[in-house]
């Protein structure tokens, strides 16, 4: 694996290390992470969905793109910018 | 620079003529096992083996959880009638391909970049350019409007971030102004501020992500975990707190800790690579577009994917995504020069938008949800509203 040239201010994040520790050490890093993902408080996805729908349901009607709004309180609605004469 | 013809018939094996996204391994980064000792038993078998183990494990608890799908739970919701969408403004002005838009907070001016090198800012209600900066390189693929709408950020194929303030001056020469703020060592994907002008996120062909001062240029926080390019970033709705998400050629999503630099969540159910990621307004949960023609959505507490948004008659990529205002539509742009609209909820399309002569590479939804912005490969923005 070669190492990518860098920049001087990611330099301290670099290693330049022999390819078998990094390996070993991109694995243990792999396994930390997976450590962490694998500690997650998760909820039910009926939960989830339920919340995610209220939301929705919550805020349908302030949606200019679901319910559209006045000609009056949109700006892009009138076809040509008007012009003063 | 590399250029291909446009043709009026749709290519599915068209490739990027540039840049290449390529995938690779990048040497890992851990100064800190220097002074590590390594454990007898920490052989790169062992360390396989566990990882196996704890992706399994991963999987059941993810499984125990998923008693309902989305779209079952939504069958009690009112069903949206019909959509139609229309443009109501082209902005024109661009040499060659549209690649990134961005809306400033007045929900009127819009930046935009393209692969001519030109950065435009946009008057979206009168469609008048205000300001235009030739950048050094080709392909500024990403761009973004500061929070005071005082400046915009922008970068690409020079493997930087810059940031030129907005002078009220017509006649001043932007470039002048032009500060360097991120360094990455390959290609500049996405940039965004964070609620201030002072700090910048940036995602990079170099496979990372980092997060910069704007004032000093310093680093100060970057992101490591996927193991190819990164193309895409979004930060969470401020109040739900320091994260974003990124998504990448190695077909993952990853959600990270701003301040610690830590990766909380990974989600790799895409079957290619990720070209868009979106926050879900209330910040539960975020949308992606790929490569694999589809979007899907990720919930974040349930720490799994709940809704994937395809069809069979789907099969170009999906540029970009972004959400409506109450996150019921799901906005999406895509390489066959189309945008379908879908219902978040029920997972079922409810419009396909034609206008654009090319792919559409990238869309935003405004600030104030009244209108959606488009911008295409051919050289064009479209601002689109509901008829109604």
């Amino acid at each position: 694996m070669s190492v990518l040239p860098f920049s001087a201010v990611l330099s301290s994040r670099m290693s330049t290390k022999a390819p078998s520790s990094n390996s070993v050490a991109h694995a243990r890093r792999i396994v930390q992470q997976l450590k962490v993902e694998a500690g997650f408080e998760r909820i039910k996805v009926s939960k989830a969905s339920a919340d995610l729908m209220t939301y929705c349901t919550e805020n349908a009607r302030s949606d200019p793109l679901l319910m559209g709004i006045q000609a009056s309180d949109n700006p892009f609605k009138d076809k040509k910018p008007c012009t003063i004469l | 620079s590399c250029d291909f013809a446009p043709s009026g018939s749709f290519s599915p094996f068209r490739r990027l003529p540039l840049p290449a996204k390529r995938k690779y391994m990048r040497s890992p980064l851990s100064p800190e096992m220097a002074t590590q000792e390594v454990p007898l038993n920490e052989t790169l078998a062992h360390l396989k083996t566990e990882s196996e183990t704890l992706k399994l494990k991963l999987e059941e608890e993810r499984a125990k959880l998923h008693d309902v799908e989305l779209h079952q739970v939504a069958e009690k919701v009112e069903g949206l009638g019909q959509f139609v969408m229309k443009t109501r403004r082209t902005l024109k002005g661009h040499g060659n391909k549209v690649l990134c838009m961005d809306w400033c907070k007045d929900k009127r001016r819009i930046v935009s970049s393209s692969q001519d090198g030109k950065v435009i800012v946009w008057d979206a209600f009168t469609t008048n350019k205000e300001h235009a900066v030739t950048m050094p390189c080709t392909w500024v693929m990403a761009c973004a409007y500061a929070p005071s709408g005082c400046a915009v950020a922008c970068g690409g194929l020079d493997n930087k971030c810059s940031v030129y303030p907005l002078s009220l001056d017509k006649n001043e020469n932007l470039a002048a102004k032009k500060k360097s703020v991120a360094m990455h060592t390959n290609y500049l994907s996405a940039c965004s501020f964070t609620n201030s002008d002072m700090q910048i996120l940036t995602s990079s062909g170099d496979g990372t992500c980092a997060l910069w001062d704007v004032e000093s240029g310093q680093l100060l926080q970057s992101f490591h975990g996927h193991a190819a390019d990164v193309l895409c970033l979004d930060l969470a709705p401020s109040e739900t707190g320091n994260t974003f998400v990124s998504g990448g050629c190695d077909k993952k999503a990853n959600v990270w800790d701003m301040r610690s630099g830590q990766c909380i969540q990974s989600f790799e159910t895409h079957e290619s690579d990720i070209n868009s990621v979106r926050y879900y307004p209330s910040g539960d949960a975020f949308a992606s577009g790929s490569d694999d023609a589809t979007c899907r959505l990720y919930d974040l507490r349930a720490d799994r994917e709940v809704a994937i948004y395809s069809k069979e008659s789907i099969i170009f990529g999906v540029s970009s995504v972004d959400f409506s205002l109450s996150g019921r539509l799901l906005f999406g742009g895509y390489n066959d020069y189309t945008i379908n609209v879908w219902d978040v909820l029920k997972g079922t399309r409810v419009s396909i938008l034609f206008g654009h002569e090319n792919r559409v590479s990238t869309l935003r939804v405004s600030p104030d949800g009244t209108a959606f912005c488009t911008g295409s490969w051919d050289h064009t923005l479209r601002v689109w509203i509901l008829m109604c």
